[in-house]
């Protein structure tokens, strides 16, 4: 019996068909790129470069503000252009340094080789510090920055680490290649992890629509013990931190601001742990990510190495362009990716998948009447009621919605897939989630 | 006949002791309370549309009733005459306040503003707003998916279905906030109110350079500096690539409105301007 | 450049539910029972189903259109419903007109004034099968006797619950097995055990409801009667024949899984439901054994109808990570 969080769940189905097959493939280096500042959760790096500056793959071009941020390098050599107002994927003019490419030229401290370097004899602070000097942030999505997370606050203690290669988006097959094709450096990636935390076990989650995935690990750690493959059940939302660590653990982190520290769980991405593995044991930061392409219109969907700033619409072009006719491009999945207005975004840390959308798939049905199936409440992971919240949100009856625990909501989105009256029930939730966390924001500072 | 009587007198007494148990519980659970506040309650408009910053008339009278200075108390939904009446009353001295008129500031219609994309999420400029900049190039201009409508008690704005902005009927609009508080992108203003409802203002809030303003509305400010440098009275200032034109100020000469190379100073009620002499003349 | 870009927030897939799907479903759920009905009483049956479920469309329809002259919304099959499930809680012999009143309660007074689907604070067809009950009680009470052979001279219309409220018999003499299929007087919809679990299993295993109304009504009116007959009946054989004389007989199943489901009426946390169906077993087992009326589901549902905003207002799911 596979294991699966306690309550709530959808079933979506997942779509992976199209691009799973696709082994990763290099993403040409682009001629020009933005790299937005602002690209991990927390304050947005600060510049480091100015226009006219020269530099070289894996330079320190903007450099973290504070401890909650993460240092950004430069994805490809050439000259500073500007640095700079620039629209981002939904339209917002954030900052970013444009670099025009010349060449592709290495910062020479970086390991460019193939061989696997296993050992690590670091301490834990110095493994830690390579990966904030790499810039390494949750590659799943939430764009966490690594080092805060590895930065067990005083009193708690990690218990297990979790390495997070549940995909449970659908569509999205980038997670899924990887621990395919970079199995090994994910598994030394993981037991550095372990090592920064100072754990002696670690679980690998994978969900049951990836057999493959769970066999290739579980022949390459071989009579290892250390780390241990786990099957899970398919299940939107298996990746969603919490979801995980109480499919794997049996422990549910309580409500915020509580954290998975609480309950002894450290969660990364199987990405991320393979971008761990290339920064400490070969020095290389954060410059490029495999991106998934994918949708049933596309010609040649793909799974992309692609170096960040390379704009979306490269990428789609790469794989046959962009379909005819009605389309809606998703940065990430169809569940919790945002729809972008301008495909000319630079690819971020946090991008791991372009979907595609086309004719019928991108419209919603028409709204009607809430007819109080309480589908929505037997669907939500976290035992909140949508219907209610949502309807709170209209109405802004903002202390109601505090009261209702919506500081909860993951935002999966269960709620509004479920939904038979087609209602825009996250919409909702999440302005009301938004404000609320607003106004306790500012309740906080007051005191 | 019994049965009748029997009926007649048990309703009776029924009736007699609940009134008797109904007066006792209203003197012991009386709330003492100033009659001056029933008083003042009715002289206000009773829109209860919470544009003082109380919950509705009944607060904002108490509050007219217990505070001794009440310049900093006003309805704009009743205006300075009912102010004046409920001052006269409570022997104080009255609150006074320019009427006021809620202002669209953004000029960017459908043919203007090009649209880029299409939004189909759920129909509320919050949500829209939260999620991205929206149809258009300009990340700043008006959504037209009426929030503001919806707060609108007065029915005095409306989404124009031809040029998709939201439009103030301005002998309807009591200046009472609520549409201000709903925009999320802080388009409306709220601004003196000249008779016949003329009014000069600028129809844009992008702060974007010019350049990418002029891109995605061609009818956007540019920050260009020639309306303020026309301006006689010192009424505009331009910061962060945006005019603005303070209606206190602004005498409505309409010098500014010629000047603009895009349009985006809009004047309602008033004749533009010919030539130079007449201005003379009406001064 | 041919392409058109649309934005909205996540989620941009949206599962198979749909209103109409699940009415639909409910629908399907009925027919089984349906047919016993035709089987064992007659076409009159469908003339019944049929006049009931056109009246309640055609109602909803006039009213959409031309009192609230809003859009109409009759093609989401909640009205079919509406006149199937009261159709099923009438006799087979009932005059035509009486159903046409019947239809115009339930969609003119209980669903529409309240704002119309998804508003009603009642359930439609069990708020007009109860105000027919009241105005017409002849009409709505004297059963058609079972047209099939073989069945004809069981209980001379009147139905079990109610022999057995006149002390008229004995329970040991029921025939068990014939209230599984179809052999005993009622309202037409509640006559086959049987037909109304089938539909059961099929709104279960299309998801449509949730086991937890159904169980919590019917485990709860097993227990009353179980506690019942051990204290009140000497005889032992009625310990287990009692309690399955209740489950069967009357409204009780047709009630249990077909209204007091009703999604608009019943509470939404699977707590809240189990409150909610115990509230329902228990008055109608109240009714059955001290009220006036030999059936008391249909004033069950409609009292804890009342309380369900109390129910979803204090009643929480739990939430993840609470103790």
């Amino acid at each position: 019996m596979a294991k699966t969080f306690p309550i709530g769940g959808v079933h979506p189905s997942d779509n992976k068909q199209w691009s799973k097959g696709s082994a990763i493939e290099v993403m040409e280096l682009p001629d020009v790129v933005n790299i937005p500042l602002g690209q991990h959760i927390g304050a947005p790096a600060t510049a480091v470069v100015k226009k006219g500056d020269k530099v070289v793959v894996g330079q320190l071009i903007a450099e973290a503000t504070g401890f909650m941020s993460a240092n950004i390098h430069a994805p490809i050599s050439g000259t500073v252009t500007a640095v700079d107002l620039q629209p981002n994927g939904q339209g917002i003019r954030q900052m970013m340094i444009t670099i025009k490419r010349e060449d592709d030229i290495w910062d020479e401290a970086i390991d460019r080789t193939d061989t696997l370097v296993s050992e690590c004899t670091l301490e834990p602070k110095a493994i830690i510090e390579k990966i904030k000097q790499a810039g390494i942030v949750g590659m799943g999505g939430a764009t966490f920055p690594t080092h805060v997370k590895l930065s067990i606050p005083e009193g708690k203690k990690a218990e297990t680490l979790i390495i997070n290669g549940v995909e449970c988006e659908p569509y999205l097959t980038s997670d899924y290649r990887t621990m395919l094709e970079r199995g090994e450096q994910l598994i030394v990636g993981t037991r550095i992890l372990m090592r920064a935390i100072g754990v002696s076990s670690a679980v690998i989650g994978i969900e049951a629509n990836k057999p493959d995935a769970v066999k290739h690990l579980q022949s390459l750690l071989g009579s290892a013990t250390d780390i241990k493959v786990q099957m899970l059940k398919t299940q939107y939302p298996q990746g969603g931190e919490k979801q995980l660590i109480a499919a794997v653990t049996g422990r549910q982190v309580p409500a915020p601001p509580a954290l998975p520290i609480d309950v002894g769980a450290v969660v990364c991405n199987a990405s991320t742990a393979v971008a761990v593995y290339e920064a400490v044991q070969k020095n290389k930061p954060l410059i490029e990510r495999v991106v998934t392409v994918t949708g049933s219109a596309v010609t040649a969907p793909k799974n992309l190495l692609t170096r960040f700033g390379t704009p979306v619409e490269a990428l789609i072009a790469k794989c046959g362009g962009v379909p005819e006719g009605d389309v809606k491009v998703i940065n990430g999945g169809p569940m919790m990716g945002r729809a972008l207005s301008n495909i000319a975004m630079p690819v971020m840390k946090g991008c791991s998948g372009i979907t595609i959308m086309v004719g019928s798939e991108v419209m919603r049905g028409t709204e009607s009447p809430c007819i109080k199936c309480a589908k929505c409440v037997e669907a939500c992971p976290m035992g909140l009621e949508p219907y209610m919240l949502a309807k709170q949100a209209r109405k802004k009856a903002w202390d109601a919605m505090e009261a209702n625990d919506i500081t909860s909501c993951i935002e999966c989105g269960c709620c509004q897939f479920t939904c038979p009256a087609n209602i825009p029930l996250l919409d909702f939730v999440r302005l009301g989630k938004q404000t609320v966390m607003g106004i306790i924001r500012a309740r906080n500072m007051k005191k | 006949m019994n049965t009748l009587i029997f009926t007649i007198l048990t309703l009776c007494v029924i009736g007699l002791v609940s009134a008797v148990l109904l007066y006792i519980v209203a003197r012991v659970f009386k709330v003492e309370e100033d009659p001056r506040i029933d008083e003042t309650e009715k002289m206000l408009p009773g829109a209860n549309c919470g544009g003082c910053g109380f919950a509705g008339c009944r607060g904002l009278a108490t509050a007219l009733v217990e505070s001794d200075d009440i310049s900093a108390l006003y309805c704009s939904v009743g205006g300075d005459e009912c102010m004046g009446k409920i001052a006269d009353y409570l022997g104080k001295a009255a609150p006074k306040k320019e009427p006021q008129t809620a202002t669209v500031r953004c000029g960017g219609s459908c043919e203007k503003r090009p649209r880029t994309n299409t939004y189909i999420g759920a129909t509320s400029c919050a949500v829209a707003s939260s999620l991205y900049a929206g149809e258009t190039g300009c990340a700043y201009g008006c959504l037209g998916y009426g929030d503001c409508v919806e707060a609108c008690l007065f029915d005095a704005i409306k989404v124009n279905p031809v040029t998709g902005l939201a439009e103030v009927d301005a002998d309807k609009c009591t200046a009472c906030g609520a549409c201000v508080k709903a925009c999320p992108k802080g388009i409306i203003e709220l601004r003196k109110r000249w008779p016949k409802n003329r009014a000069i203002y600028v129809s844009c809030v992008s702060k974007d350079k010019g350049a990418v303003t002029m891109k995605a509305c061609k009818a956007g400010c540019i920050g260009c500096r020639k309306c303020e440098k026309v301006c006689e009275f010192g009424a505009i200032t331009v910061e962060n690539n945006l005019a603005f034109i303070d209606s206190t100020k602004c005498r409505l000469c309409r010098k500014c409105v010629g000047e603009c190379p895009t349009g985006a100073i809009t004047m309602i009620g008033l004749a533009p301007l010919v030539k130079k002499e007449e201005v003379k003349e009406e001064k | 450049m041919a392409n058109r870009f649309f934005v909205s927030p996540a989620p941009h897939m949206h599962g198979s539910l749909s209103t109409t799907r699940l009415m639909g479903d409910v629908v399907i759920a009925l027919l089984p029972a349906l047919m016993v009905s035709v089987r064992v009483f007659g076409w009159s049956v469908l003339a019944v189903t049929a006049v009931s479920i056109a009246s309640c469309v055609l109602f909803e329809y006039l009213v959409q259109k031309y009192l609230v002259k809003g859009e109409v919304t009759v093609n989401n099959l909640s009205a079919v419903v509406t006149g199937l499930l009261l159709a099923m809680n009438l006799p087979a012999n009932i005059p035509l007109w009486i159903v046409v009143i019947g239809a115009l309660v339930a969609i003119g007074v209980a669903k529409m004034p309240f704002g119309g689907l998804g508003k009603n604070l009642f359930n439609p067809a069990l708020a007009a099968r109860v105000f027919l009950l009241i105005a017409y009680p002849v009409q709505m009470t004297s059963f058609p006797q079972p047209t099939l052979e073989g069945f004809t001279d069981a209980y001379s219309g009147a139905t079990p619950l109610g022999a057995a409220k006149a002390g008229m018999v004995d329970f040991a003499s029921f025939d068990i097995a014939g209230m599984f299929t179809g052999a005993m007087g009622g309202s037409f919809g509640e006559i086959s055990a049987l037909a109304l679990l089938l539909g059961f299993v099929y709104l279960l295993m299309r998801r449509v409801i949730s086991w937890h109304i159904p169980v919590a009504v019917l485990g709860t009116m097993a227990l009353f009667a179980t506690i019942f007959a051990g204290v009140r009946m000497e005889d032992s054989s009625m310990h287990l024949l009692f309690p399955l004389f209740h489950l069967l007989s009357g409204g009780a199943l047709l009630g249990a899984i077909f209204m007091a489901t009703d999604y608009v009426t019943s509470p939404m946390t699977t707590k809240g439901m189990i409150i909610y169906g115990v509230g329902i077993g228990a008055i109608t087992m109240c009714i059955r054994l001290w009220g006036a009326y030999p059936e008391g589901m249909s004033f069950a549902i409609l009292i804890m109808n009342s309380v369900v905003p109390l129910i979803n207002k204090y009643v929480k799911p739990k939430r993840f990570g609470a103790k």
